[in-house]
């Protein structure tokens, strides 16, 4: 677990605009946190602690991460990463949306466990544990409770592809659409 | 009699296909608006071999990676194939394209509403978190991740759960220099970027109602800014008399069913809102941003904040800010020098904003280089009809074509590392107009103030010297 004690990180910061045209088999972890973690002539920061741990996997931050634009990008440059979990007292709405349609855990905690989750991690990575199914995080000998929307939750456990459950309900769709035909015509654009 | 309910509850309604026991609702998308950063939503849609199930209710537009100047030959191979990928992923669906060369081309929340895809009572999704822009009109609109644009492509539908219902209510009249761009960053500065989060925002009031449609956009579209996916106004005359005649409105008995509609979508009286807030006009100054995140916004005439006078976590934020800045705490804003301004953005580029930028500049120059980009290519005809490229060149500043430009400069148009800009755009964070980019958010009749003086300046004197 490394600590991002920062509030407010935007989507612009987790991936700068620049790099949002590359396919995403390329792999978008090198991007993560691009600006922050590197000097302008590209040479990786020393002081930034997710540069010392490459290989940590959850991050613990200030609130509102993720705020600004709906870039899903920003969360596949986490996912790729190797980021499983963001630790924080609030997300932005899209991102906690995209983070959990990728797989990505936006553990809810108070302000004031955040501080503490902060200030236990030292100069060294802690091992921590999180458990979806008590939505408590586990880091020494300190369990802190996390809250998850229920929905996101499910989709997180059951791995949900939304997609699939909703061509399931394709005869409610069809029989919706035939009514809102009639009943606001003028919803269809008129042809020009 | 049933209960009172507000515009959000039957906008909700009327879209909602079926609720699941969770309480999450599938609902039915009017409208879907792609552009070339939509490219890995196609790319999960031909992973599944899926077609685009309503290709006439998809619009896409060219804006993010559009370049300003030199369209017919696209110097940059990866912003051609950007720009490429999106033509081919149109055809290969059926999808009506704005191109770089449509009359219609510009950013996707100025071409939407100016083209009449947009109206009132519409759900309407866009891959790109200013979508909340078309609730101006009264339409459900909000952003979405990449994940859910490939669900609308393949369904037309999207889950969502329905946000809480917050009303903004700004009464009184606007000081002159004061316009929507100020009174948003007046609620943000107050109640703090994630101050709506999790919010649907009615913004309503004597104020509101006195607004233009390009105000109501502008207001609309920073709605994000303060975290809320959802920000809208009420339809009234004023909504009727901009849509009516537009390409996609619905015309002759169809407008009248419409219209009749619409004037029902206004909350009820009575109708109780989950979170109120009141905010008096006559209190906001032109306003803009000192530091890295639009909450950090303050008056004109107001002093840098000291982050040793903050709590904790703020002042820790305040101290990186100034030190990215280049700003020193306890002195006044106004006559920081700036290096460039920039109009132009789906926040503030519409006809109503240039006019306002070109009424400060007429006749003056500009001490600082600057760009000046229209929303939309029926903006910069409109503007140009009206003689006010010739104010902006006359001016010293550059007029350019259409397109999100330097509010993220996916196209090349950035500001410098370190450089100081005044820009009429919706995002100060770091690194948004470049690296190392210092961004000062603001009115565009700010910036033509700034661009004359060559610092952060208030806007007012002008004015009313030019009144006199
Ligand atoms: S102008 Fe800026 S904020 Fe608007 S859609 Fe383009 S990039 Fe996004």
């Amino acid at each position: 677990m490394v600590a991002l004690p920062i509030e407010n990180v935007d989507t612009d910061q987790l991936i700068p605009a620049r790099f949002m045209s590359a396919p995403r088999s390329k792999g978008y972890g090198g991007f993560l946190l691009h600006d922050l973690r590197r000097d302008a002539d590209g040479a990786l920061r020393g002081d930034m602690p997710l540069n010392r741990h490459a290989d940590a996997s959850l991050i613990v931050t200030r609130r509102n991460f993720g705020c600004g634009s709906s870039r899903e990008a920003a969360v596949y440059a986490l996912v790729d990463a190797g980021i499983r979990a963001v630790i924080a007292p609030s997300f932005g709405d899209i991102f906690a949306g995209n983070a959990v349609n990728n797989g990505l855990l936006p553990a809810r905690v108070t302000e004031a466990d955040a501080e503490d989750l902060i200030a236990r991690i030292g100069a060294e990575v802690p091992a921590a544990r999180i458990d979806l199914e008590t939505c408590t995080i586990t880091l020494g000998d300190r369990d802190v409770p996390f809250e998850l929307d229920p929905v996101q939750r499910t989709k997180l456990m059951n791995g949900w592809d939304d997609i699939d459950l909703t061509r399931a309900e394709l005869d409610k769709i069809a029989r919706y659409r035939a009514e809102r035909r009639k009943t606001a015509p003028w919803a269809w654009p008129v042809a020009e | 009699m049933s209960a009172p309910r507000t515009m959000l509850d039957k906008l909700w309604g009327a879209h909602e296909v079926l609720r699941r026991d969770d309480g999450v609702s599938l609902l039915w998308v009017d409208r879907h608006l792609v552009h070339e950063g939509s490219h890995h939503a196609f790319a999960k849609l031909a992973d599944r071999g899926l077609a685009v199930a309503e290709p006439d209710l998809t619009f896409g537009v060219v804006d993010h990676y559009a370049p300003t100047r030199n369209r017919d030959a696209i110097a940059d191979p990866q912003i051609a194939r950007m720009v490429g990928t999106l033509q081919e992923n149109a055809a290969r669906h059926g999808i009506r394209l704005f191109g770089l060369r449509d009359p219609g081309q510009g950013i996707v929340h100025v071409v939407g509403p100016e083209q009449g895809l947009t109206l009132p009572g519409l759900l309407i999704n866009c891959g790109d978190s200013h979508t909340s822009t078309h609730g101006a009109f009264g339409a459900l609109a909000f952003g979405i991740g990449a994940t859910e644009v490939a669900h609308v492509l393949a369904t037309q539908t999207i889950w969502q759960a329905r946000p809480k219902s917050m009303r903004i209510t700004v009464d009184g009249a606007l000081g002159p220099g004061v316009s929507a761009k100020d009174v948003a960053l007046h609620w943000i500065a107050k109640l703090g970027t994630d101050g709506a989060r999790g919010h649907a925002i009615e913004y309503a009031g004597s104020t509101i109602r006195g607004l233009s449609m390009e105000g109501r956009m502008t207001l609309c579209n920073l709605s994000i800014e303060g975290g809320a996916r959802f920000g809208m106004v009420a339809p009234d005359q004023t909504t009727l008399d901009y849509v009516r005649g537009r390409p996609g409105a619905p015309k002759g008995e169809a407008w009248e069913s419409a219209a009749e509609y619409w004037l029902k979508l206004p909350s009820d009286p009575g109708a109780t809102f989950d979170r109120e807030v009141a905010v008096n006009a006559a209190e906001i100054a032109p306003t803009l941003t000192w530091g890295t995140t639009p909450e950090q916004a303050l008056p004109i005439d107001a002093t840098v904040p000291d982050p040793a006078r903050l709590e904790p976590g703020k002042a820790d934020q305040a101290r990186d800010a100034l030190d990215y800045m280049g700003l020193s705490p306890g002195r006044p804003i106004a006559g920081t020098p700036i290096d460039q301004v920039f109009i132009g953005s789906c926040t503030n580029a519409r006809v109503e904003d240039l006019r306002l930028a070109a009424m400060v500049l007429r006749g003056r120059q500009a001490k600082v280089p600057g760009m000046v980009s229209p929303g939309s290519t029926p903006v910069r005809l409109q503007a140009e009809r009206e003689g006010l490229d010739l104010v902006f060149i006359k001016a010293g500043l550059d007029w350019v074509g259409s397109g999100c430009s330097m509010c993220v400069g996916m196209n090349g148009d950035i500001v410098a590392p370190g450089k100081r800009c005044a820009s009429s755009t919706n995002r100060n964070f770091k690194g948004r107009q470049g690296r190392g980019a210092r961004t000062h958010i603001m009115s565009p009749a700010m910036v033509a103030a700034a661009a004359v003086t060559g610092e952060l300046t208030d806007v007012r004197p002008f004015l009313t010297k030019r009144a006199a």
